[in-house]
């Protein structure tokens, strides 16, 4: 097909005058965005206006990080509507409730609003339909709107969208049961490989990200924050820091607060006139700490203390039968316990924000997944109406949960309010790595009984990590429901006799999500225990999945005592359906080869995980030599119902699997005296091209089923599929992540 | 006073001469295209040439740049029609776009001196940029393709 590119909303900044990728912009203190002031002129809809030339202004009122919603969600739009996608411009949508949420995470943009986005398509078609048929005087049965015009069927004349913005925009909305969507058959758009709009400014440099706003008379901050989550500041060299040619101000932050919350962490602000002066003379400071119990956190013991308890029975989540009992009277009996350390998310862009402060009323450029919980933090802590907070949102240099966080736009905000000055938060690498909030260590065991037949008659499962609950409540010391319904307690195995428990696990530092979040570890031990069963039973591991997932059927967690919260879905809407389970894996398995044989140092590797209620299997092929693992080919298939842009969730597959080899390569993040360890990337290492193998396939299941996640079920099966290869490629069995503890990489 | 080739035109700069070159770029001269990853020319984010070769600007004192040609993913080709750039919109390669302009300038100084690089030397070359979406196996697929676009040319 050919490929359809949106190169609107360049032309239109070019337009503007704004031809570099900086945000440069006159006197007065400016909107992030220009397209914003010039182009709501017409307004049909929340999302959509038209101007008279024609185009059409799309909002996207999600955030961009690489996910691709800034086309995907206006594509469905620009469908219904039939709006020809040369003619659309994307405006990115201020912090606003109207729009409903712009919290964007849990891969959830197009489940939540893919019918959102079509009706605002459809009513806006219907209301230019009508405008046209109100000009002509003639029943509006009698027109269409198709292709950027109205045609009136019988007399056979036309008049394009923009000459009817004016008479359309004066319309009253359809009501939402008289709007009409289009059937499948008639999408023009929804379902085809559209290019991203923002990649022709990707190519020449031409975007704006967090780290790229700049405003006049701008100061850019370098924080020095607590290295140790409660310790305060107790003396800092102000002088030497000033004595940095360029540094202009210094300002102690805030005291420690708990809950941590979204709050700006303690520390020192160096301001100055660019970045350089900033980070340098930062590093002049000498910041001493006070002390803190958590001063005396040690990963290493942490995770050492976690594995004794998730020896011993825990609290019981969800159970059938006796696993017990089965277990006591099983023929063979198998346990394991697996690890995984602190994640960070290390996206190529570090947290930026830019701020002002003017007559009481704060605005914050920022790269942020969620300006919506930024003006409600930044108006808390300010103490000022949300009202008065404007947020604009920048593109992401990749988010992957951090981004999630608006702390660092509470700094922004803070310090140009205490300056009187637009300020630019800049959070170096070295920041980013170490006061990120991190994924949980955890430790998870295992126990498995089969009978002599090979079935698997018992199924204990035990985790225990700290919770995202104590970052918000102070408190908590136990995962929440929430944290044990991502791929723990809502396994969705066959067996007669199950036994879900869990540890509690106080907190040390700020905890949060990291993409696909606690699916992380529980995919990693539950689908390096399957294949450690498989062994045991002496059966292909594909065949040891089919026999725990069992018949086809939809897996209720609730009528076994646990209340699963399915990522917000009705399970009605969105069940645990074994079938598509096994769909995929299926798929996966077929189209991989990974059932072959292989030379004697390789070995393929599987794993199938429902996350985000969409379905995701994995096959991995890796070579062993000399005790070193290349990886040779990853494959994924994915059912995740209906598909807006295949191209994009093939994308989202290729790059997922990717973040998931990252954190079972090299992922560890380790503390000492409370202190994280690492600092950039010669310490904490991400997969790079050489470490990644040119064939990474993904198989998508066609489906009409409502739009599950795409953005973090392929994260979650890829550290077991290959751990399990690397097993079957003679390599020794990894239970502790990351693998570069065991093998070289 | 420093005086260097920026994207061709002359231009001068008066900054601490040890500022690195990736910050006269973006805070100075407002080119934000080059970006900032790591400040330790581990990421490869900040990747620009001069005199035609490959380097981080992130560590590259503004000192060291007197007299050089600098060229910045602005003036690799400002209309995108540099074989990297079109091979990259071929092959969809971004995804946030960061590491991108990066990436591009890397693949390009990669192609200036070996047209039809092999796997291998693709890792080699290419390993010094991170992706954190994984972009990888298109940037591997994009550079073929836009070696076939200079042999072509």
């Amino acid at each position: 097909m050919t490929q359809l590119t949106n190169c609107s909303r360049r032309s239109f900044l070019k337009g503007m005058g704004v031809t570099s990728g900086a945000l440069v912009i006159g006197a007065t203190i400016p909107s992030f965005s220009p397209i914003m002031a010039a182009a709501a002129n017409y307004t049909l809809n929340l999302f959509v206006s038209l101007d008279t030339d024609g185009t059409v202004n799309i909002i996207c009122h999600r955030s961009e990080m690489g996910q691709g919603i800034r086309t995907g969600l206006p594509q469905v739009l620009a469908d219904e509507m039939e709006a020809d996608w040369e003619r659309v411009n994307i405006v990115q949508g201020l912090a606003n409730e109207e729009y409903g949420s712009q919290n964007t995470d849990g891969s959830r943009s197009i489940r939540h609003f893919y019918q959102t986005m079509r009706k605002m398509g459809a009513s806006a078609r219907a209301m230019l339909a009508q405008a046209a048929a109100d000009q002509w005087q003639v029943p509006v049965s009698e027109v269409v709107a198709a292709a950027h015009k109205v045609t009136h069927k019988v007399s056979g004349k036309t008049m394009g969208y923009g000459d009817l913005a004016v008479a359309a925009s004066k319309l009253n909305m359809p009501a939402d049961d008289q709007v009409k969507l289009k059937d499948k058959s008639e999408f023009k758009y929804i379902g085809k490989d559209l290019t991203i709009v923002d990649l022709p400014d990707m190519l020449v440099g031409d975007t704006t990200f967090g780290q790229d706003v700049q405003l006049p008379g701008m100061l850019v901050a370098s924080i020095v924050r607590s290295p140790v989550i409660g310790a305060n500041v107790k003396s800092f060299d102000e002088a030497a820091a000033k004595s940095f040619k360029g540094v202009t101000q210094v300002i102690k932050m805030p005291e420690r607060q708990f809950p941590v919350g979204f709050n700006s962490l303690p520390g020192v602000a160096v301001l100055a006139k660019n970045t350089w002066a900033a980070q340098q003379g930062a590093k002049l400071l000498n910041v001493q700490w006070t002390d803190h119990d958590n001063a005396k956190h040690d990963s290493s013991d942490y995770l050492k203390a976690l594995e004794e308890k998730v020896a011993g029975k825990g609290k019981v989540q969800r159970s059938a039968g006796d696993a017990y009992a089965a277990l006591a009277s099983s023929s063979k009996t198998l346990t394991a316990k697996y690890t995984v350390p602190y994640l960070a998310h290390a996206p190529m862009e570090p947290p930026a924000a830019t701020a002002t402060f003017i007559d009481g009323a704060v605005e914050i450029w920022a790269c942020t997944q969620t300006p919506q919980s930024t003006q409600n933090t930044v108006a808390q802590v300010l103490g000022i109406d949300k009202s008065k907070v404007k947020v604009n949102v920048t593109l992401l240099g990749g988010g992957f949960g951090r981004k999630s966080k608006p702390d660092f736009s509470v700094e922004a905000a803070l310090l140009a309010r205490e300056t009187g000055k637009p300020v630019k938060v800049v959070w170096s690498r070295e920041d980013d790595i170490q006061q990120c909030y991190f994924h949980a260590i955890s430790a998870q065991r295992f126990e498995a009984g089969l009978d002599e037949n090979g079935q698997v008659t018992s199924w204990i499962q035990r985790t225990a990590f700290p919770s995202i609950s104590w970052t918000f409540n102070g408190q908590a010391d136990e995962p929440s429901g929430g944290e044990l319904s991502l791929g723990f307690a809502d396994v969705p195995f066959e067996v007669a006799n199950l036994s879900c428990e869990t540890h509690k696990a106080n907190a040390h530092t700020r905890i949060g999500w990291v993409r696909s979040v606690s699916n992380i570890q529980h995919a990693f031990a539950r689908g390096s225990f399957v294949d450690e069963v498989a062994v045991a039973a002496n059966v292909a591991p594909h065949k040891m999945w089919h026999q725990l997932i069992g018949s086809d059927r939809k897996v209720d967690p609730k009528s076994q005592g646990f209340e699963f919260s399915n990522y917000g879905e009705s399970l009605d809407t969105f069940p645990i359906d074994t079938k598509r389970l096994k769909a995929v894996l299926d798929l996966v398995v077929d189209k991989s080869g990974a059932d072959k044989a292989t030379a004697e140092n390789e070995g393929w590797g599987i794993s199938v995980h429902r996350s985000f209620v969409s379905y995701v299997a994995v096959a991995v092929k890796v070579n062993i030599a000399n005790n070193k693992v290349t990886v040779m080919e990853m494959h994924s298939a994915i059912d995740a119902g209906t598909v807006v842009n295949p191209d994009r969730v093939k994308s989202q597959q290729e790059g997922s699997m990717i973040f998931g080899l990252s954190l079972a390569l090299m992922g560890e993040i380790s503390f000492k005296d409370g202190r994280v360890q690492q600092s950039n990337y010669h310490d904490y290492p991400v997969a790079r091209i050489n470490q990644t193998p040119a064939k990474i396939e993904t198989y998508i299941i066609s489906s009409d089923a409502p739009a599950g996640g795409v953005g973090e079920p392929g994260t979650p099966p890829v550290a077991a599929a290959l751990t399990n290869a690397i097993f079957r490629a003679g390599g020794q069995r990894i239970r502790d992540l990351p693998i570069n503890k065991h093998m070289q990489v | 006073m420093i005086n260097f080739t920026l994207n061709g035109k002359a231009t001068s700069i008066d900054a601490n001469a040890s500022m690195p070159l990736l910050w006269v770029l973006r805070d100075e001269l407002q080119m934000t295209g080059t970006k900032y990853g790591c400040g330790m020319g581990l990421c490869g984010a900040c990747t620009v040439h001069m005199d035609g070769q490959p380097i981080r600007a992130c560590s590259m004192p503004i000192s060291a740049v007197a007299g050089k040609a600098i060229t910045t993913i602005e003036g690799l080709d400002p209309d995108a029609n540099h074989p990297v750039q079109k091979a990259w919109m071929e092959h969809k390669v971004p995804q946030c776009g960061y590491c991108q302009s990066g990436q591009i300038m890397s693949a390009a100084a990669l192609l200036e001196n070996n047209q039809n690089p092999s796997d291998e030397e693709i890792d080699n070359f290419m390993q010094g940029n991170i992706c954190r979406c994984g972009t990888y196996p298109r940037i591997k697929a994009a550079i073929k393709t836009a070696a076939k676009f200079v042999e072509v040319k």
